[in-house]
């Protein structure tokens, strides 16, 4: 029951691909709002509240350093991405057994062609 | 050293703050290789993404200056797109080229080189790309896990 609920969390969490950007950025390091906020075109607020939904779900942490609250990604955020990386590394993969399949069935280079 | 049927023969990797290096073998010679990613027809055939994915417009003009125009549809009303320039190309071994997905909203600009290199009988593909900055490397990745797309060129030890 309760690890059902902590997985409908965390893909509800994913489900935005601006969630997504954020944890993928935080896998690089520690960041700032005002830090996550610059590539995104969008406002502090609006990525506080992203930053909520993947609090909830145990995908990042924060700190407190003085007035900063610098998030950074916890061990559910890293195991997350690692499943997101998979799919996406499939996903790759199939253009080029794709292009296999074409490099296959191409004919020989004609000289002069 | 030799290749192993049973392994991968893809790598993806990130390379300092703004990189990405993709490398896969082909069973082919570098300039089938190459031709497969510069003639519309055959590109058209394999760079698609998930499966129920077709790229109805496929514009590539493979000379110095040449428009890239790719589109994307799932048949049900879902579409993007991705457009570029060629900057270098040097049959069949190099092509450096530019682009940007359209979601619709255009991303930084990625600069891409892509190498092919006889590998035995077969070729060696590199293709290095450059972002702007990590953020916008960040953001590129998360966006191809949403269209697996090309667009996605990560491997997880990496990132981390």
């Amino acid at each position: 029951m309760y690890l059902n609920h902590a997985l409908d969390a965390t893909f509800s969490a994913l489900a935005d691909p601006t969630r997504r950007a954020i944890l993928a950025r935080l896998a690089q390091g520690e960041a700032t709002v005002t830090q996550l906020a610059a590539p995104f075109k969008l406002t502090q607020p609006a990525i506080s509240q992203h930053l909520k939904v993947l609090e909830r779900a145990g995908l990042v942490m924060r700190r407190v350093e003085g007035a900063k609250r610098p998030r950074r990604i916890a061990k559910g955020g890293i195991e997350a991405m690692d499943q997101w990386l998979g799919m996406l590394r499939k996903a790759f993969e199939r253009n080029y057994d794709r292009l296999d399949e074409v490099l296959a069935g191409m004919e020989q280079p004609k000289k002069g062609e | 050293m030799s290749k192993t049927k049973t392994m991968s023969k893809l790598k993806l990797t990130t390379e300092g703050d703004t990189h990405v290096v993709v490398t896969r073998h082909f069973d082919a010679a570098p300039e089938a290789v190459y031709r497969a990613h510069t003639d519309p027809k055959l590109v058209q055939k394999w760079l698609l993404g998930p499966d129920g994915w077709t790229m109805p417009v496929c514009i590539n003009e493979a000379k110095p200056g040449g428009k890239i125009r790719y589109e994307w549809t799932n048949g049900k009303g879902a579409g993007f797109s991705l457009t570029g320039e060629y900057l270098e190309l040097v049959p069949f071994s190099r092509i450096a080229h530019v682009e940007r997905m359209h979601l619709p909203d255009p991303t930084p600009d990625n600069h891409v080189e892509t190498r092919f290199d006889a590998d035995g009988t077969g070729t060696l593909m590199t293709m290095r790309m450059t972002l702007p900055n990590t953020q916008t490397r960040a953001a590129m990745l998360a966006t191809g896990m949403e269209h697996g797309m090309e667009a996605s060129y990560v491997r997880l030890e990496g990132l981390l």
